[in-house]
């Protein structure tokens, strides 16, 4: 490795990149470590676990990452979930699930994915066609409460956690469980 | 000639003679469509009389052309120097097809790049109404804010101008009208609680002129000693202020997304604004100025002549955007200048265009939110069991959309009637607290439409403005969400979500042709004379739009509040019909 902005420098500049070259070393000793697992949040934004495609060329590779949502299980988080959703206008563009202006979000067929990461993911970098983007925007636990409930809403999360009463004059998760076919009524 | 035109054309001059060729419907016409309302007046009627009531029958496709486009084909094609010129929904193509040849191929296309996140901020489906020709120029918008002026010989761009931020919720699917030199164009965002506008921009050159703020101070609406409104009830300093708590004026809507007509002997023109925003009214109260409003304005500076608010404090999103056609019309005897403005709050109002003064305002279809309007004083009574709010509000019509919402209707001046493409739905609705984020929808209202009395969803009728009452109406199972055109053969054109392209008798609307087409038709049929001298009929077919999104939008119609609630009465669509844009044109064998 040649870091030729250390050389010929002041000074102060040439102290910076010392510690700086300390640090990367010191760092290069830790690379085959991996004590520490990268945060869900992480995984799901930066690792293979937010993956689009079952295309794999070469075939499966490993070690594959699963991401559990932290804040998956409880009736608490999905109520919280349901309530931030509304909150950040998710209902504005996708309503109570059927869609709109944004997908329907009750559905088998995702565009990018429906596991936890995938849904993360989406809901932290935006997508393409118009989904906002809003990381930086809603703190990390709140989007996976979100998560928790948007995949509540396709009865892919606990049926003891789901409530079983709409907040709502029409949405009743529950009730939703074996309709996410997307056949229109 | 035909046989049996002699007859028709007799009865046409004299009808000609008897309404004076001054009047502002006796547009001149050269079988050509230069604009999506036909001519300034918005009349959508053709002189051509080629295919009339006896033959239409015989019509047959002449030739398809595919948009490539999976969206609400809402555009009306035109056609300049036979050239046709078809506008797609988002990303907003600009075909130009070769009328002298066989087949009509393509010459050129255009394609503008719009930002794709722009389809995050169109409320209703990513749709795009058309464009308008100009000295050698066709004009029109992109969905991500901008106007574009291209070469219409060569699809070169001249120039483009951004006029807005998809960031603020700012959106455009209108047609542009131009007059006196400028490209009159408005923003959409009235669910996203932009700041509505209408700007005047440079044919030549692109730059904006001026523009006029729907709400806010009087200096940001262009109201100034010239602005007389024809009602009290309209007048004072600032109103687009005053009438909004604190400064929910900065992001009440109030867009204007829609028609424009133009009169150049007053040289006024026309247009609405939309329903304010948040929907849910309780949180604005006050007249919401100038929402729901119909301005007059100079084409020039854009400066306010008069302005007349048909909704105040809108409760059910009757936004004020429908087309106004320009008429002269004998009413009790005398020659009234009128504009005709068939509402989505379900009155079609006749208004005196030099004034602003309501002439008349009947209800054209079922309505129960509102009981009637004082033409004295310019109000209008609220039904009060029927108003939306935080409560829940059952069986109000007409629904959201209202009685008839952008879809342009048309008007014979042999028959003196209007071709009213409409719905028929009411709703439900529960108010929630709208939270204002910019750049994400702003409404607070949980709403569920279906069908109103009947059952059928739409309906096309013919009005009869004099006299304002119906005439003749057919009942169609989904929403009219196409436009109209009527031509000099007495035979009024159509389309229908299910995907049936129809001709219809002018005079007592019987039932003369249809063809399935392969998609449902949410679009603007035109006619025009082909350069072999043939009359031809042209309709783009691709269900969508606000109505047809629960299938370009692949919705699931297990929640009916999607779509903001249409979902709900069309949660049946894809079993009539798929998404595909399509361009069918129809001729005499
Ligand atoms: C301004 C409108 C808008 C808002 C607000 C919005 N979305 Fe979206 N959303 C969209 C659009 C449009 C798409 C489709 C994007 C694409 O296809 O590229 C989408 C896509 C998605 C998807 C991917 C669906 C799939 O099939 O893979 C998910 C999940 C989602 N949104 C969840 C949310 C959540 C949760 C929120 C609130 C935090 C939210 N959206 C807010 C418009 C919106």
């Amino acid at each position: 490795m040649v870091f030729p902005w250390c050389i010929d420098r002041e000074d102060t500049v040439r102290i910076r990149c010392t510690i700086f070259l300390a640090c990367f070393l010191w760092a290069s000793c830790q690379r085959e470590k991996r004590d520490i697992e990268p945060s869900p949040a992480r995984l799901a934004v930066f690792g293979d676990a937010a993956r689009q495609s079952d295309l794999r060329p070469g075939g499966p590779v490993h070690p594959q990452h699963v991401v559990n949502n932290p804040y998956n299980s409880s009736g608490y988080d999905i109520s919280e979930g349901q309530r931030l959703y509304n909150w950040y206008n998710c209902s504005g563009c996708h309503f109570d699930g059927g869609g709109g202006i944004g997908p329907p979000l009750i559905k088998t067929t995702w565009i990018y994915g429906g596991e936890p990461a995938n849904i993360f993911d989406t809901i932290v970098k935006g997508r393409p066609n118009g989904m906002p983007s809003w990381g930086g925007r809603i703190p990390e636990y709140q989007i996976w409460q979100i998560v928790a409930y948007v995949r509540s809403m396709n009865g892919l999360q606990p049926t003891s956690a789901t409530p079983t009463r709409p907040d709502t004059i029409e949405t009743n998760p529950q009730n939703l469980q074996n309709r996410t076919t997307g056949e229109t009524k | 000639m035909n046989p049996g035109g002699g007859i028709r054309l007799t009865l046409a001059g004299s009808l000609l003679v008897l309404s004076g060729l001054a009047q502002i419907q006796n547009q001149p016409d050269d079988g050509q469509w230069i604009m999506a309302p036909k001519n300034h007046a918005s009349t959508r009627y053709s002189t051509l009389n080629q295919i009339n009531t006896e033959n239409v029958r015989n019509l047959k496709p002449a030739f398809e052309f595919s948009t490539g486009t999976i969206r609400g084909n809402e555009a009306a094609p035109l056609v300049v120097n036979n050239t046709m010129y078809i506008v797609t929904p988002f990303p907003n193509f600009l075909y130009a097809l070769d009328l002298t040849k066989p087949g009509a191929p393509m010459k050129w296309v255009y394609q503008p790049n719009p930002s794709p996140s722009a389809q995050g901020v169109a409320c209703c489906d990513t749709v795009n109404r058309g464009a308008a020709y100009d000295k050698g120029r066709i004009y029109y918008n992109t969905l991500d804010v901008q106007t574009v002026a291209v070469d219409a010989n060569t699809g070169k761009e001249v120039w483009r101008t951004k006029l807005g931020d998809i960031n603020m919720g700012e959106s455009i699917t209108m047609a542009p009208i131009v007059a006196k030199g400028k490209v009159l164009v408005g923003n959409s965002g009235g669910e996203f609680g932009v700041r509505g506008w209408l700007a005047g921009l440079d044919a030549d050159t692109g730059k904006i002129a001026w523009r006029a703020y729907a709400t806010g101070p009087d200096k940001d609406v262009l109201i100034g000693p010239n602005f007389k409104p024809f009602y009290q009830k309209d007048r004072g300093t600032d109103l687009g202020v005053k009438t909004w708590p604190s400064e929910a004026w900065k992001i009440g809507g109030a867009a204007a997304w829609s028609w424009i007509s133009y009169d150049p002997d007053l040289d006024l023109f026309y247009y609405g604004t939309s329903n304010p925003g948040p929907w849910n009214p309780e949180q604005r109260p006050g007249d919401n100025k100038w929402a729901c409003t119909i301005f007059a304005r100079r084409p020039e500076t854009g400066e306010a002549v008069w302005a007349y608010q048909m909704t105040p404090h809108d409760l059910h999103d009757y936004d004020g955007i429908n087309e106004n056609i320009l008429l002269d019309l004998t009413i009790g005897g005398s020659l009234r200048k009128v504009l005709a403005h068939p509402d989505r709050n379900g009155f079609l109002y006749l208004i005196d265009r030099q004034t602003g003064e309501v002439v008349s305002a009947e209800k054209f279809g079922y309505v129960n939110t509102i009981e009637s309007v004082d033409v004295k004083t310019g109000e209008l009574k609220y039904n009060p069991t029927k108003e939306s709010g935080f409560k829940t509000v059952r069986d109000a019509c007409p629904a959201p959309p209202g009685l008839k919402d952008w879809t342009p209707s048309s008007f014979s001046p042999r028959t003196g009637l209007i071709y009213l493409p409409h719905n028929n739905m009411c709703y439900e609705a529960q108010g929630t607290q709208a939270n204002y984020i910019a750049g994400t929808p702003f409404v607070g209202m949980k709403v569920r439409m279906y069908a109103g009395p009947g059952g059928n969803r739409g309906i096309l009728s013919a009005w009869d403005p004099v006299k304002a009452k119906t005439v003749w109406s057919i009942n169609e199972t989904f929403p009219v969400w196409s436009g109209t055109v009527v031509t000099a053969g007495d035979v009024v054109f159509y389309g229908t979500m299910d995907g049936w392209f129809k001709a219809v008798d002018a005079r007592n609307g019987k039932s003369l042709w249809q063809f399935k087409v392969g998609s449902g038709i949410v679009g603007q049929p035109v006619t025009y004379k082909g350069p072999d001298g043939k009359q031809y009929v042209a309709i783009l077919s691709g269900v969508g739009g606000w109505a047809g999104a629960a299938v370009s939008g692949g919705l699931n119609g297990v929640d009916g509040t999607g779509a903001l609630g249409f979902l709900n009465a069309t949660s049946d669509l894809g079993k009539y019909t798929t998404k595909g844009g399509m361009l069918y044109v129809f001729s005499l064998p």
